[in-house]
This record gives C-alpha cells, sequence and structure tokens, in this order.
C-alpha cells in the first residue's frame, strides 16, 4: 500500500519532497505482513481445529478478537495518547499520530463489529445481541466518527490540532466509563468466549490465537506508518498549495520570455521537510 | 475562578430572564417531545408508564442540546467569544459559569417535564431522595458534558450537526444510569438505585474536571 504523491504535492513541499509514504523500512515490513497474514489465514481457517461448542465459528474469532484488541486498545491508546501529546508539546507529530491512530481505530472497531455479528449469527442466533462488549464496540466506533466528523470539519490546521486533541482525550476518558455502565446495564452477563490462559485449550488454537495476535499488531504498525505519512504530506500540500498556485498564477500572466520555464522549475527553492522522511522515526 | 463563574452565569442567566428563549420555546419543545412519544408508543397509559425514565432522559438529552447550542449562540453575535476571552477571566471559571447557567436551564426544564411525565403517563412519583440525588448528579454531567462539545463544535460551519453527533454516543452513561436509577425510584427498589447514582456522580466529576483543565484549550482559538 505505497500511496504515490503527485508530482504537484510533492513540487509543493519544496520541489525535493518525497514521492510516496514508502520507505525501506516499511517496504520490508510490508513483505513480512504479507506472509504473516497468509501464514495466518492458514492457520486461522483450515489447520487449526474446531472448537468443542462453536464448532467451526470459533475461526472467525481468530480475525475479530485480534481486530478487536487492536482497534480497541492499541489504536484507542495511541489515539490518547497522540491528543495528550499535542496539548502538551503542540507539535504536528503528536496531531498526526492521534488522527492516523484514530483513522485505523475506526477502522478496526468498524471490522470488529462486522466480524462479531457475522460471528453472533450461528452461535447467538442474531446478528446483534446487547452484550455489553458489543455495546461498549458500538459505542466506542461513534466516538470515534465524531472524532473523524470533527477533524474534517475544520481547515485550518492548529484550531484542528487543538480541537481534535480535546475530542481525543475526552473519548478515551469516557470509554471506561461506557464499560462499566454498559456492563451493570447487562447485570454483568458473561458470554462464551475463548479463553486464551486455560489450560485445557489445545495447542494449536493457542499458537494460532497469539500468532494472530502478533499480526494484527504488524499490520496495524505498517498501516500506520503509511497513514502518519500521508497525513504529513497533506499538511504539506495544504500550507504551501496556495502559495504555488499563486506563484503559478503569476507565472502566467508575465510575458512569456524566450524559453518558457519547465513545470520543475520551482521560482523560490524552499527547504525540502526532512521530517517527512523521518516521519516513522520521529516517535523518539 | 468561582467569582468569574459566578459572573459568566450571572450574564447567561441574565440574557434568558431577558430573552425568554427558554420560557417561550426549549420548554414548550421539551413538552412537545412527550407528545411525540406517547404518538409513537401507544396512548395506553400502562406502557407509557412503564417506559417513563427512559422516555424522561430521552427528552432531556434533547433539550440539552437546544439549551446547550442556545448557550453557544448566545457568544457567536458581536464577536461575544472574542469579548470573552479579552475579559481576562480564569478560563476554567468561564467553563463553570457556562456549565451553571445550563444547569440552571435544564433543572427548570426538568422540573417541567416530571410534572408533565406525571399528567401525561400517569408515572407514580415515588424515592423522592433517590429521584432528586440521581437527577441532579445526572444533570450535572450532562452540562459539564454539554459545554465542553458545545466549545468544540461552537464557531464551526457545520456546529448544528456536528454537536448531536459528538455529545450524544458520549453520555451514553448518563443515558443509562439516568434511566436505570429512576426505574428503580419508581419501582421502589431504591438499593439498586444508588449504585447508578455512582455513577453518575463520577461521571458528573470526571468531565468537571476534564472541562476545568482543558477549557484554556479551547478558548484561545475562535
Amino acid at each position: 500500500m505505497t500511496t504515490t504523491v503527485q508530482p504537484t504535492a510533492s513540487r509543493a513541499a519544496g520541489g525535493a519532497g518525497p514521492l510516496g509514504t514508502g520507505s525501506r523500512f516499511t517496504r520490508v515490513l510490508g513483505i513480512v505482513v504479507l506472509v504473516m497474514v497468509a501464514f495466518q489465514l492458514a492457520l486461522a481457517l483450515w489447520w487449526s481445529p474446531p472448537e468443542l461448542l462453536q464448532g467451526q465459528a470459533v475461526r472467525l474469532f481468530y480475525l475479530h478478537v485480534p481486530m478487536a484488541i487492536t482497534g480497541g486498545y492499541l489504536a484507542v491508546g495511541l489515539l490518547a495518547v497522540g491528543s495528550i501529546g499535542y496539548l502538551w508539546k503542540r507539535t504536528p507529530f503528536w496531531d498526526l499520530l492521534a488522527a492516523s491512530a484514530g483513522e485505523l481505530a475506526l477502522l478496526f472497531t468498524g471490522l470488529t463489529l462486522l466480524t462479531g455479528s457475522l460471528w453472533g449469527r450461528p452461535v447467538w442466533g442474531t446478528y446483534w445481541e446487547w452484550d455489553p462488549r458489543l455495546t461498549l464496540t458500538a459505542v466506542l466506533f461513534l466516538l470515534l466518527v465524531g472524532y473523524r466528523a470533527m477533524r474534517n470539519a475544520i481547515t485550518d490546521p492548529d484550531v484542528r490540532a487543538r480541537r481534535s486533541a480535546v475530542i481525543g482525550l475526552l473519548a478515551a476518558a469516557d470509554v471506561p466509563l461506557v464499560r462499566l455502565s454498559v456492563d451493570w446495564w447487562r447485570g454483568l452477563h458473561q458470554t462464551t468466549t475463548l479463553n486464551p490462559l486455560d489450560p485445557e485449550l489445545d495447542g494449536l488454537m493457542l499458537f494460532t490465537f497469539f500468532f494472530s495476535m502478533v499480526t494484527f499488531a504488524a499490520l496495524f504498525l505498517w498501516l500506520l506508518v503509511h497513514r502518519f505519512r500521508l497525513a504529513w504530506l497533506d499538511e504539506q500540500v495544504a500550507a504551501h498549495g496556495l502559495q504555488d498556485a499563486i506563484a503559478e498564477r503569476r507565472r502566467e500572466a508575465a510575458p512569456a520570455p524566450a524559453a518558457p520555464s519547465a513545470a520543475g522549475e520551482a521560482p523560490a527553492p524552499r527547504v525540502a521537510d526532512p521530517a517527512v522522511a523521518d516521519a516513522a522515526g520521529g516517535a523518539s | 475562578m468561582f467569582r468569574d463563574a459566578w459572573l459568566v452565569a450571572g450574564k447567561d442567566l441574565r440574557i434568558e430572564a431577558r430573552s425568554k428563549v427558554v420560557l417561550n420555546q426549549i420548554g414548550p419543545f421539551s413538552l412537545v417531545v412527550l407528545l411525540l412519544f406517547a404518538f409513537a408508543l401507544d396512548p395506553d397509559r400502562g406502557f407509557l408508564q412503564e417506559a417513563t425514565p427512559g422516555l424522561f432522559w430521552i427528552a432531556v438529552l434533547l433539550s440539552t442540546l437546544v439549551v446547550i447550542q442556545r448557550s453557544y449562540a448566545l457568544e457567536a453575535v458581536d464577536a461575544g467569544r472574542d469579548a470573552l476571552r479579552l475579559s481576562g477571566l480564569d478560563p476554567a471559571g468561564v467553563f463553570l459559569g457556562k456549565a451553571g447557567a445550563a444547569f440552571v436551564v435544564l433543572v427548570v426544564l426538568e422540573v417541567g417535564l416530571v410534572v408533565g411525565v406525571r399528567l401525561m403517563y400517569g408515572a407514580p412519583l415515588r424515592g423522592w431522595l433517590l429521584l432528586l440525588v440521581a437527577g441532579t448528579t445526572a444533570t450535572v454531567g450532562l452540562v459539564a458534558a454539554g459545554t465542553i462539545y458545545g466549545a468544540l463544535a461552537a464557531g464551526l460551519r457545520v456546529r448544528e450537526t456536528l454537536l448531536p453527533l459528538l455529545f450524544l454516543p458520549v453520555v451514553a452513561p448518563v443515558m443509562i444510569g439516568g434511566t436505570r436509577a429512576f426505574g428503580a425510584a419508581l419501582d421502589g427498589s431504591s438499593a439498586e438505585g444508588w449504585r447508578w447514582c455512582g455513577l453518575l456522580g463520577t461521571f458528573a466529576v470526571a468531565y468537571l474536571a476534564l472541562g476545568m483543565l482543558l477549557f484554556e484549550s479551547l478558548l484561545e482559538d475562535s
């Protein structure tokens, strides 16, 4: 998933900006993730045995549970960290980290809901049950939709960063309260789940479960790096786009010299943003 | 801080007292909601009586949205928001003041709604102490969260549509807690209801603290 940025965008970023979000690190990581996903699917869908009570439906769990944990804990946790980081440091890095994590959290939470209801149909006999965990995930999904809607509604990067950071922080703070309230609401009603610490569990099932967790975490990291770099490039385009457009109009208006300047020659050399290339390692 | 809060709350409430928007528009709106529930569900009082706690809190939630929107619309004209920033008031005080004024308005509306469900749905009112405590803590939580989200959406072109999307999922615990506590009070099983008051109190304290902490960031831009 290497996104190629149009030449205009790279020119806007200073003439020497990167042409995509890929780097050597992400390419290697991408290949590793691809192999892991293939192996994980083979494990989950063919090699691991069916479960005693749920039968074949358990196979969906190897996708569902890692998705839920990656989306609900890892991604939402990073959203909160990015939001707090921004309010504290006020640098774009933290804002874009929160934005990228928030978007991936939305994706993974949405997929968690989808796979959960597909699993619920054969096991519970219904697509939707007002189970505490399902309800919590649905509320979390809506909170993340709100976060994204807020980001899309504001164009000024500083205002957007500040307000989004507050929303991200509030959403993360709300999760434990929603969790507690839906637990009480349903009277702590528990449902059958795969308990990875159950010693009775088949060894291959246990391995599949843990391997799936690692695979999804790696997939998340890969997507996060790309999404972060894309967001960074986006910000650069937005910051320089208007100035470049004005410069271009001026060039058009000026009487054409004998040798028309090529599109690649930007009027004034601007400092290229090295942060784009180092975005992945920028956390340190 | 509390003096600043007092000033801001006084300003908002004086505007309300003079414009009478709550009396003439928001109050009747919440009664219309009660009427709509009867149309949608059943004219049979038994069912409405059973569903009273939930319907009451949905009506309160919808009214809260309108109250919060109104609270920030007051400052949208004549650059009132900028004036508030320039006034040098403590941001935490501004937050508490706006939340306090919204609290007073919402309590007035809730009293009207309680009378409404008593008369229109025939709900028996029992467990007054629990009703009072649960109602107050839930309202504090609602106005605290609402004041933060109102400030977040204020000044945007899409504020009217964005606020409900941001605010309503966040107050899910208040909706559940308020409904359960009221249900317990009306059933006469108060013990169950007090546990919910704990949750409502936690929500209220958490959002009051977050609001006092974060309101400075929100007042910076406009």
